[in-house]
């Protein structure tokens, strides 16, 4: 139920974001989704992409550091309220919500969110018993 | 004007013999009361008795600051703690700092030598000294203090920090002698200006700057904005504190040092031989009165050169030029001594921390600014960015609380820092001094 993400440091330095993409791009690299943290010294971008192995291996050699987390991807029905259900569910049960971000694509009719959890194991038992639908590793990267 | 004229202008010939008689004395007091001279003596084949000359000091053995922390803390000490008044311990040291103790004498003799300094400065008994150096463990404040209270002068025991204030207590106080940091003289300027203050509206009229290195570039522009006179001053805890030498107002040029309780030696600090007169190396001292903690041949690691011609203020003991750097890779910040290692095991420290960091050094708007950058790898990574930064606090929180010193912690991409010759560069000095 839960979906890798890849995780890079990177200083606020110009030209970092586009040598990451290049990288990516030049091993056949598909990014997925992505979000961007930033703090006046450095960021960390994180990123869904087909091939998280890979990915992690190409930029380690290209000296970034890079690590790997389980988020959860969590299908948000499209309409007013659909994503303030899911939050009064976590929130219920103090679950908290590290970060998220939107996915690019929809499945179905509903929107996908890709959340970082302080106990994700009990964020994906809450919400599967909440009738909340969580797509998986597998159907996320290939979607 | 002198504050002890027979001593301060005792002809070489007669200073010299002091110097011998009281070296001599040293010698014996230090080998019958210190395990460690006496070790070191006998393992370099030399008795007390064996120096006729003051030539024959070249054949002791040096002593050094680590040689200090082994003896950590009263291991060098040449009296029974009952004979001892004071204790100070030198600044920003992790772990073990050096710790030096002061007989009766002892304050009595570093008073007297602080007061000969202000007298030379240009100060005076009617003087209202302002004395913005750190008063505690550190022996700037209470070294100045001393010495001003025998000297007769007013002290204002303000210690550091709290600029306005000061800044107020001057101006109402009528101040006007100034003794702190050449880097706080300058911050003050700013602060004056800033606060509406005129410097020629002030009594000010000398500067009494030391603890920390600067230039003469500085000089002028701390006598321009301050409308004084700045004098250099030089000392450290382990030979005394502050007032081991200092500039006349006379020349300003060389600060002397005084010789009937200390004999200098400039050496070459990777050999260890003399060099000549007037060539630069590292300052060794042998203080010749001291009882609480003696040291023989101490390295200063501080590199100047020595000048023995005669001074136009009357003075007969021998000038050491600005100190122009340091024979090891001993930083000065803020008047508070680092050496990158110390920095280096605090990160060590810090739970996955790699210690792949480099430290730059930078002055800006007179004051010394310190940045650690470290190298982000996998076992100190998270996709969290409060986590980083968490790590970034506690990597400043870690080395104000153990070397005094507040930084910046800059986290950075690995391999961002240069490594030559699979050494990196630990220190990047930007300050122009």
């Amino acid at each position: 139920m839960k979906v890798e993400q890849i995780s890079i440091f990177i200083e606020n330095k110009s030209g970092r974001l586009a040598e990451i993409s290049r990288i990516l791009g030049e091993s056949g690299i598909n990014i997925r989704a992505l979000s961007l943290a930033d703090t006046s010294d450095f960021g960390i971008l994180r990123l869904i992409v087909n091939d998280v192995e890979k990915a992690k291996s190409v930029l380690k050699e290209c000296g970034f550091t890079v690590n790997k987390t389980e988020v959860v991807a969590v299908e948000v029905p499209d309409r007013p309220g659909g994503l303030s259900h899911i939050l009064n569910v976590l929130d219920s049960e103090q679950i908290n919500v590290e970060y998220m971000y939107a996915f690019g694509e929809r499945c179905g009719g509903n929107a996908v969110i890709v959340f970082r959890f302080d106990d994700t194991d009990k964020a994906i038992e809450t919400l599967t018993g909440s009738g909340v639908h969580i797509l998986d590793g597998e159907r996320l990267y290939s979607m | 004007m002198y504050f002890n004229e027979e001593f301060e202008t005792l002809p070489r010939p007669a200073l010299e013999a002091l110097q011998l008689k009281r070296l001599q004395a040293v010698l014996e007091r230090v080998y019958a009361h210190v395990p460690f001279y006496r070790d070191t003596f006998n393992a370099a084949g030399i008795k007390p008795g064996d120096v006729k000359s003051l030539g024959d000091l070249e054949r002791l053995p040096f002593t050094t600051k680590q040689n200090m922390r082994d003896s950590y803390p009263y291991g060098l000490f040449a009296v029974p703690m009952e004979e001892i008044v004071r204790i100070h311990a030198s600044s920003g040291t992790t772990g073990k700092p050096t710790v030096v103790g002061y007989t009766r004498k002892d304050i009595d003799v570093w008073s007297e030598l602080m007061a000969r300094s202000f007298v030379s400065a240009g100060a005076g008994k009617g003087d209202i000294i302002h004395n913005a150096y750190g008063y505690g463990l550190f022996t700037g404040g209470l070294g100045a203090h001393y010495g001003a209270e025998r000297l007769g002068a007013s002290v204002i025991p303000i210690s550091g920090g709290n600029t306005k204030r000061q800044l107020m207590i001057m101006q109402d106080f009528g101040s006007s002698v100034l003794t702190c940091t050449p880097s706080y003289a300058l911050f003050m300027a700013e602060e004056a200006r800033a606060e509406g203050i005129n410097f020629k509206d002030l009594r000010l009229k000398v500067g009494i700057f030391g603890a920390e290195p600067w230039s003469e570039a500085m000089r002028d522009e701390i006598e321009a904005k301050l409308n004084l006179d700045a004098i250099d001053i030089y000392g450290l805890s382990e030979i005394m504190g502050p007032g081991v030498a200092i500039e006349c107002i006379e020349a300003k040029r060389g600060l002397h040092i005084w010789e009937d309780h200390f004999i200098p030696e400039i050496i070459d600090p990777d050999s260890g031989q003399r060099v000549a007169e007037g060539e630069r190396g590292e300052l060794v001292i042998t203080t010749i009165t001291k009882q609480g903690i003696p040291l023989i041949r101490y390295r200063t690691r501080d590199i100047t050169s020595i000048i023995y011609e005669p001074c136009i203020c009357g003075r007969t003991h021998a000038r050491i030029t600005r100190m122009s750097g340091r024979s090891d890779d001993m930083l000065i910040i803020r008047g508070v001594n680092v050496f990158p290692s110390q920095i280096e095991s605090i990160l060590i420290g810090i739970e996955g921390v790699e210690p792949h960091y480099l430290l730059v050094v930078d002055r800006v708007e007179n004051l010394d600014t310190l940045e650690v950058h470290v190298e982000v790898d996998e076992r100190i990574f998270s996709d969290e960015i409060k986590i980083l930064q968490r790590l970034a606090k506690r990597i400043e929180k870690e080395i104000k609380d153990k070397l005094g010193i507040t930084c910046t912690a800059r986290l950075v991409e690995p391999r961002s820092i240069q490594r030559s010759e699979g050494k990196a560069t630990r220190v990047i000095d930007k300050r122009k001094l």
